[in-house]
């Protein structure tokens, strides 16, 4: 039984759909990130759940109690925004406290309860500190705190580290996968940030162009992505055109040019694909190997990235390089080998 | 010495600007009923008149209440366009924008009398009411201007958070839009205050009988030996627009800082 769910949930600002037919079933305690580019509609859903926004059509049911009439002062959601939202004309105790004013707590009681919570963001002392007088990773936490101490049933999280530099965000990024773990809450992130979602999430939704391409862990979703958008979305990844040849018991035979007929696991094939159809074969740069032979190339630029190094590769016959990361190959001119076990074969949107 | 000379350009302009101001004060306090070099003794008799002239305080009566009404009538105005032109994309802001501000651009004696002229046409008395009127021409643009400003620099998530953190629209009011909006609100009532209270030529136009305060001292100085007692009633009116407009100023400013960071 899901604790978050959204059913069929459509919105539109008068043009096109920016939502279009969602539906979403998160677990209780689960970290989940709605993953996709600016303008696919992720945060649209992150404030309908949160009662900002109306669906159109669909429903939203948290804990088991439909969501759909309640305004936002009454669901059991709280959100860490985008800009953080902070108070200015407030300190940051008092910005914590914002929330609890209904629950009429004793002058001990209130104290102790913001207290508690500024020492779980790490804030401890600051509670007097002024809001305008606050870094901008310790605005995220005060946000981060005034969320938490309500103790919602899902904590909605918009864009949390996107206005922190790099070194802070991967400093956030293991406090708040860490803080989760401590509070239990659900947690709900919405990210345009593919490394941040796959790092912090147990379950990720791609979302693209208002839809939902595909929900998995992190796993599956760069090793099995089931179209050509997560695929691009998340890492890179080369694709070659190429024609189902048959499908037999656990082998699935392609015809796919360049790389002439390769036998893969049918496994590795969407679901779906029968055999005659085109598909796209993808291969992440990191599979592809250079070796004695194979299909011959040329490397036509390469990056040093430490450890590892990233190449384009040009072989004859196709327009765009192969990207290729591995460790540096003995000179110009190269062999390209695809493990089949590597290969996976998309469909090809019409 | 480049910097000398324009030190000294300072100096002239303050000077320029300031010194006829402060005659004012200076001849309010001289004991002679003729405004002319040399000085001749310290005196407070022509703010003792003032205090005992009762046409004075009936003009003064007026002018409070045309500026406190115009003062808040304006302002409420103002914060009802201000939030609306800043919160929602409406089809025409800015032309209607424009509009509101046009007045800003109109000569007062072009606006006293087109405004006479109508009055009369519609069969309307001239009367405080009108005056009234006729300053809010005047006085919304400023409050607008103020209003806008403050309302920029409000972040919409302020109140969504509020929302989210369990208060309903009045307590979202009164806990956050009220205390960030109070400064530009206060700002505003005593800019248009001022305006209205300062304003003559559509007063002149439109206040029939009842004359507002600087109708009543442009009818003094018909009178030679009232002179001073004008001067003196001119300091006292320049004492205290210039505390209010730096309380205006001041409250302006007021968490500008906040705002800034809040956005």
């Amino acid at each position: 039984m899901s604790f978050l769910s959204v059913s069929h949930v459509s919105k539109s600002f008068g043009g096109p759909p920016v939502v279009n037919d969602v539906s979403l079933e998160v677990m209780r305690g689960e970290f989940f990130a709605l993953l996709g580019p600016s303008g696919c509609g992720k945060t649209t859903l992150l404030r309908m759940i949160a009662g900002f926004e109306t669906p159109d059509s669909g429903a939203i049911v948290i804990d088991g109690e439909p969501m759909n009439t309640v305004p936002p002062h009454l669901r059991p959601t709280n959100m860490v925004f985008q800009s953080y939202a902070i108070f200015p004309h407030l300190n940051v105790f008092d910005n914590i406290a914002y929330g609890l004013r209904k629950l009429k707590l004793s002058k001990d009681r209130l104290r102790a309860r913001v207290e508690s919570m500024l020492a779980t963001v790490r804030l401890e002392g600051l509670g007097n500190r002024a809001s305008d007088q606050l870094s901008g990773g310790q605005r995220q936490r005060v946000a981060l705190a005034r969320a938490l101490v309500r103790e919602p049933k899902v904590l909605l999280l918009d864009e949390p580290l996107g206005a922190l530099d790099k070194r802070l965000r991967e400093t956030m990024q293991v406090e708040l996968r860490a803080i989760q773990r401590k509070v239990g809450i659900t947690f709900l992130l919405v990210t345009h940030d593919q490394e941040e979602a796959l790092s912090l999430s147990d379950r990720v939704a791609v979302m693209h162009q208002g839809r939902i391409l595909q929900v998995a862990d992190p796993r599956t979703l760069y090793e099995r992505p089931n179209c050509r958008e997560v695929a691009d979305f998340i890492g890179e990844m080369n694709f070659f055109h190429a024609t189902v040849r048959e499908i037999a018991g656990a082998g699935a035979t392609v015809n796919a040019g360049l790389l002439g007929l390769i036998t893969l696991p049918a496994a590795n094939l969407a679901p779906g694909i029968k055999p005659d159809d085109h598909i796209l074969l993808a291969i992440r740069p990191e599979h592809v190997r250079f070796a004695a032979s194979g299909v011959a190339g040329d490397i036509a630029a390469s990056t040093f990235l430490g450890e590892r190094s990233h190449f384009h590769v040009r072989i004859p016959g196709r327009s765009e390089p192969v990207f290729v990361s591995g460790n540096a190959p003995p000179s110009g001119a190269v062999h390209l080998e695809f493990p089949p076990e590597k290969l996976i074969g998309l469909p090809i949107a019409d | 010495m480049k910097n000398k000379s324009l030190l000294l350009y300072a100096f002239a302009y303050l000077a320029f600007l300031y010194v006829p101001v402060l005659v004012l004060p200076v001849f309010s306090f001289n004991d002679s009923q003729f405004i002319a070099f040399p000085l001749s003794g310290f005196t407070t008799r022509w703010y003792g008149a003032l205090a005992g002239d009762s046409a004075m305080q009936h003009a003064l009566g007026n002018s409070l209440k045309v500026g406190i009404v115009t003062a808040l009538l304006s302002t409420m105005l103002g914060l009802a366009a201000a939030r609306a032109v800043t919160r929602y994309r409406l089809r025409g802001a800015g032309a209607a924008l424009g509009f509101i501000s046009l007045p800003l651009f109109i000569p007062d004696i072009v606006l006293g009398l087109s405004l006479l002229m109508l009055l009369g046409a519609m069969g309307l008395p001239l009367s405080l009411a009108a005056v009234v009127l006729g300053h809010l021409l005047v006085c919304v643009p400023f409050a607008l201007t103020v209003l806008i400003a403050r309302f920029e620099g409000f972040d919409r998530n302020l109140e969504e958070a509020s929302a989210d953190l369990g208060e309903d629209g009045w307590m979202t009011f009164w806990r956050i839009t009220a205390p960030l909006m109070l400064p530009g609100i206060i700002a505003s009532l005593l800019l248009t205050f001022i305006t209205s209270f300062d304003e003559f030529l559509v007063a002149f136009f439109l206040s029939g009988t009842e004359a507002t305060l600087p109708i009543y001292i442009w009818g003094q100085l018909r009178f030679p030996e009232r002179l001073p007692m004008v001067l003196a009633l001119g300091a006292v009116i320049l004492a205290v627009s210039v505390v209010l407009v730096i309380c205006a100023e001041y409250v302006r400013n007021l968490g500008v800082k906040d705002r800034v960071v809040g956005a």
